[in-house]
């Protein structure tokens, strides 16, 4: 039996050939290494995401994540639901407070969920992020002690971004300079870098698309501060974090006359090549910007 | 929905702020800000806000209703939460520029072509059909929202990423013929309708015709 297990909340991004499909597949990758066990959800839907707002109400996109919160409790039981892309815990999160404190949200939640057969009622399974699942129920210690190949004389900056760190953050964490990600970067034998100016910095998240200048800038700055500590790679645990700051900087360049090819990394990809996962399993082939370094660990 | 916002209008005439407080996401929580400006400084697109949130907030209470729900200001929330981790009153400021969204579009007063308003209703617009996002076609969608010329240029200027995503495995031509979704489609649908009905019926309870 898996040391651990949860219900798992991939969302959108992490499909196959999705944007994050690198994201799922380090992810399982880890979770093998981590002996943990992941039980998909069957039928999760999507969670609204940060800019659902501009076509549904409070009370649609409130009963979009009820949903997914119902068929985890339904099919895994007793199982913390886990999610990896940091809107779809959030969204979670964020409409399980809701519908406990607000009378007409669960009023309406409950008579469109009722429409599908579906309930929230009793206790509620816990949802949770995968960095609280690895950080709160296996530890720094232990996810060190199993590193077969320390990522050793690699400088790493650890871009938490907002939406694992606000409004929820990670508990014992600060908002301004939590430090988590770094405590995993080191686990793994690399280093992180100090006081990384743009830790928490927003990436411009959807607006990346609809605003794109806006966007751009944001992220200039965000792999600027990382060249500023030395950086080699970035590392992020949400997916549009990584999508926003890997995937335009070509954009980047010719508009701000820079020279940026900072690879952007999943902590999942750097703990299943510290476990000794192979490029593939890890998923280094979906990288835009390649990571060397890494790729040379696991040739090792 | 201009029916709609001429009836909230005259229900509400000597004031926004209860509008606000009964119809908006959270709205309750305006008359608890303090005019610090936090939110406003720590906001990571503050500059590009016509009126920042401490401002929309002294505006919804000036009774300043069209000027609030005309503006593009709250479409430049890129949900950071920043705002609502600083707010020495603990504002849940995100959720109100969320819900004063919701609530200008649903009354028509939405800047035309703003793009965050358009783009956010691709997004809703796949996740309902479908149950999740086909990002394909949100893509292509995005990029040929202002007519077709604009269209082929934006597809040209995005090929090369394009190709790399492709390349990664990290999208799919295919996609585009069907791709990712949920099972239960209907179901889901249904929910959404139902949930929709139950929302706006709580807003046209106040026009003094229904409920």
């Amino acid at each position: 039996m898996a040391k651990k297990e949860y219900s798992f909340y991939p969302g959108c991004s992490s499909q196959k050939k999705a944007s994050a499909d690198n994201y799922l597949r380090s992810t399982y990758s880890m979770c093998d290494a981590l002996d943990i066990k992941l039980n998909e959800i069957d039928d999760w839907n999507c969670c609204g995401a940060s800019i659902g707002y501009a076509g549904g109400g409070e009370v649609p996109r409130i009963a979009l994540s009820a949903r997914n919160v119902a068929l985890s409790a339904q099919q895994n039981p007793d199982q913390d639901l886990v999610a990896t892309c940091a809107a779809c815990w959030l969204s979670t999160r964020e409409a399980q407070e809701r519908i406990e404190e607000n009378d007409k949200v669960r009023e309406g939640v409950n008579a469109a969920l009722d429409e599908i057969g579906l309930k929230i009622e009793g206790e509620q399974p816990k949802a949770r992020h995968m960095v609280e699942a690895l950080i709160e129920d296996i530890g720094f210690d232990e996810l060190a002690s199993g590193v077969q190949k320390p990522l050793e004389g690699i400088k790493i900056a650890g871009y938490v971004g907002c939406q694992t760190n606000r409004p929820f953050g990670i508990a014992g964490e600060s908002f301004e300079n939590p430090k988590y990600l770094d405590h995993m970067i080191e686990s793994m034998g690399a280093q992180a870098v100090d006081r990384y100016d743009k830790k928490v910095a927003c990436c411009s998240g959807a607006l990346m698309f609809s605003e794109p200048e806006k966007g751009h800038a944001l992220v200039k700055d965000i792999i600027e501060a990382a060249y500023d500590g030395g950086a080699d790679m970035i590392v992020t645990p949400c997916p549009l974090c990584q999508m926003n700051v890997e995937s335009y900087q070509k954009e980047i360049n010719k508009t701000f006359k820079t020279k940026f090819e900072m690879p952007v990394v999943y902590y999942s990809q750097l703990i299943s090549v510290a476990y000794g996962k192979s490029a593939k399993e890890s998923a280094l082939d979906g990288q835009i910007i390649p990571v060397k370094q890494l790729e040379d660990v696991t040739n090792k | 929905m201009s029916n709609l916002n001429q009836a909230m209008i005259e229900k509400y005439r000597s004031s926004f702020l209860n509008e606000v407080e009964a119809n908006v996401e959270e709205g309750h929580w305006v008359k608890m800000c303090m005019q610090c400006g936090v939110c406003s400084g720590s906001c990571p697109l503050g500059p590009h806000w016509e009126h920042p949130p401490q401002e929309l907030f002294m505006m919804i209470r000036a009774n300043e209703r069209e000027a609030v729900l005309k503006s593009d200001s709250m479409w430049m929330c890129t949900s950071c939460y920043n705002c609502i981790a600083r707010c020495p009153r603990g504002l849940p400021i995100t959720h109100i520029m969320h819900g004063l969204a919701t609530y200008a579009k649903r009354l028509n007063l939405v800047p035309k072509k703003q793009p965050t308003a358009e783009f956010g209703q691709m997004f809703w617009d796949s996740l309902s059909k479908n149950g999740r996002v086909n990002e394909l076609k949100i893509g292509v969608g995005l990029y040929f929202k202002d007519g077709f010329a604009q269209g082929v240029k934006n597809a040209m200027a995005g090929r090369e990423l394009g190709m790399a995503m492709m390349k990664t495995q990290r999208m799919n031509a295919m996609e585009y013929f069907g791709g990712h979704k949920c099972k239960d489609t209907s179901g889901i649908q249904k929910m959404l309708k139902k949930a929709q009905e139950f929302e706006d019926q709580q807003i046209t309870r106040f026009d003094g015709k229904e409920g």
